[in-house]
């Protein structure tokens, strides 16, 4: 990068006298990716973050048509997908994207959990993580509302009927999301803003915070190789070699993405976003109502427990339980001390398989008992 | 052997740079398709009702506003009793026109454009004249009926 001819090297000189990046530029020369049989999981943070790139850009195309409000929103995304060119594609992708993203980002987390990759110094970027994914979450579940049809009219009332379900802080919560002490033309007000304004910004910060602690301290390396030598361990640069596998990885998304979009614009089997009839509160729910994949665990389970629990409301137990889960998950790298030594905690890997064998028992379960 | 390397390097990147174009093609195109908003069809409309003759003169400045399809007219009332219609978007910039009676003109307040009762620019920076309707007052239901041709 010190030959200066053509005009990219004298516009890189240009830039380079002003605001000093050889510094940053010789720092990423050198980073390097640690090479082992557990690498590909490395490449599942930029396959979610390609899916969020995604997100933005059809959300902002998206904007251009959608217009909130009980009288309008069922009927411009209908516009969308009837009447603009392309409309049903961009919907498709991104109600696809969508879904690929959290699944992404639940591979990442899982991923970085069992090879135990929070552990000090990444306590921060498993903090932040934990964060997005709660953001991207959230940013389902007020997009869900968005389209103002039945089955997201009904979603919308459960899921914030569960915080109305809270002792004392229940009625400020469930007004607060609601916008109105039911499911309104001012819920789409609020979960509109949420979706592509609040959320966006929340996301945007923690994100930059996510990726610069990445770049900064480095991939994790195994916790095995915190015996090896130095020229024991296997690597690989970051640029080019890692970048472009990342490249490739992207564009192998992308296609995905539009075969998915394109020959199943509405999704598959119960996974789907079919725009069906307008929301009407004076008409009751259809047989099926569900949540979103990503919240069938946790909705089964209210589902299964029983009314009352030793004089307390099963569902009451249910949210407190799913609490104290997330609370102890977000902070697991402060519990596994064995893993911050260079140890092999087996107790954390337990718990681990436990919570994915649960999540998947009561998602199957869900889908399979309705 | 460096001169068929070379070549070889030429054609790869030939084969990238024009991936990559048709790539960002295929990508390009449903965007813009996306964003160019479809036409949404419109009742062709050959006669709107403006409003009646009433109303019009209970107005403070003798002229009222009307939708015509998609675009904004102007019923006025002269000073001698008779009625007239414009279309009611000033031709410099599409600002909407008014009546001023104390001038007797079709006056734009946003650069001062005028002109006279028969639409014609005269001063300011209109470029071309109003549009003219013709108007039919029912005696019966007091409606005015405004048109943009004249009935054969």
């Amino acid at each position: 990068m010190n030959q200066v001819n053509g005009v990219g090297g004298r516009l890189y000189k240009w830039i380079d006298e002003r605001v000093k990046i050889q510094a940053f530029v010789d720092y990423m020369a050198h980073k390097s990716v640690p090479k082992h049989r557990h690498s590909i999981w490395y490449y599942f943070g930029g396959i979610s973050l390609f899916f969020f790139i995604i997100q933005v850009a059809t959300g902002i195309l998206l904007l251009l048509y959608y217009r909130p409000g009980a009288d309008t929103a069922y009927e411009s995304v209908k516009f969308i997908i009837t009447k603009v060119e392309f409309g049903w594609l961009i919907r498709a992708i991104h109600s696809w994207s969508a879904n690929l993203m959290i699944l992404a980002a639940f591979i990442h987390m899982f991923s970085v959990y069992f090879t135990k990759a929070y552990r000090r110094p990444r306590e921060l970027t498993w903090l932040t993580g934990v964060g997005l994914l709660g953001l991207a979450m959230f940013f389902g579940f007020s997009g869900y509302l968005l389209p103002w049809n039945e089955l997201a009219f009904f979603a919308t009332k459960v899921g914030t009927g569960m915080v109305g379900a809270l002792p004392f802080v229940g009625d400020f919560f469930l007004n607060l999301m609601r916008g109105s002490s039911e499911v309104t033309g001012a819920t789409i007000t609020r979960f509109f803003g949420w979706h592509v304004a609040i959320l966006p910004a929340l996301f945007t910060v923690v994100l930059t915070v996510h990726l610069i602690l990445v770049q900064r301290q480095g991939m994790s390396e195994p916790v095995d190789w915190d015996a090896k030598k130095p020229s024991e361990k296997t690597v690989m640069p970051f640029f080019p070699n890692f970048i472009l596998r990342d490249l490739l990885l992207w564009l192998i998304a992308l296609n995905v993405l539009a075969i998915l979009a394109v020959f199943f614009p509405y999704g598959v089997g119960p996974f789907h976003w079919l725009l069906g009839v307008k929301a009407d509160p004076f008409v009751p729910p259809p047989p099926v109502i569900r949540p979103e994949w990503y919240f069938m665990f946790a909705f089964q389970t209210l589902k299964m427990l029983p009314a009352t629990v030793m004089h307390i409301e099963g569902e009451l137990i249910g949210i407190f339980g799913f609490g104290l889960g997330g609370i102890f998950w977000t902070l697991v790298p402060f519990f596994d001390r064995k893993t911050r030594h260079g140890q092999k905690g087996r107790l954390f890997v337990i718990i681990g398989l436990a919570a994915v064998i649960f999540i998947l028992v009561m998602t199957i379960l869900g889908y399979i008992l309705e | 052997m460096p001169k068929e390397k070379i070549k070889r390097r030429s054609f790869l990147n030939l084969l990238l740079g024009g991936g990559t174009v048709a790539w960002l093609a295929s990508v390009l195109f449903p965007v813009f398709k996306y964003m160019k908003p479809p036409e949404i069809p419109e009742a062709v409309q050959s006669q709107v009702t403006a409003c009646t003759l009433a109303e019009l003169q209970s107005t403070e400045q003798n002229y009222k506003t009307f939708k015509f399809g998609r675009k904004l007219g102007i019923v006025v009332l002269l000073p001698d009793g008779s009625i007239r219609a414009y279309e009611a978007t000033c031709t410099h910039l599409d600002c909407t026109i008014q009546y001023r009676p104390d001038l007797n003109i079709l006056w734009c307040a946003c650069h001062n454009g005028q002109y006279d009762m028969t639409g014609r620019n005269i001063a300011g920076p209109p470029p071309r004249p109003l549009e003219q309707w013709v108007i039919h007052h029912d005696k019966a239901s007091d409606n005015i009926f405004v048109s943009k041709e004249e009935e054969a």
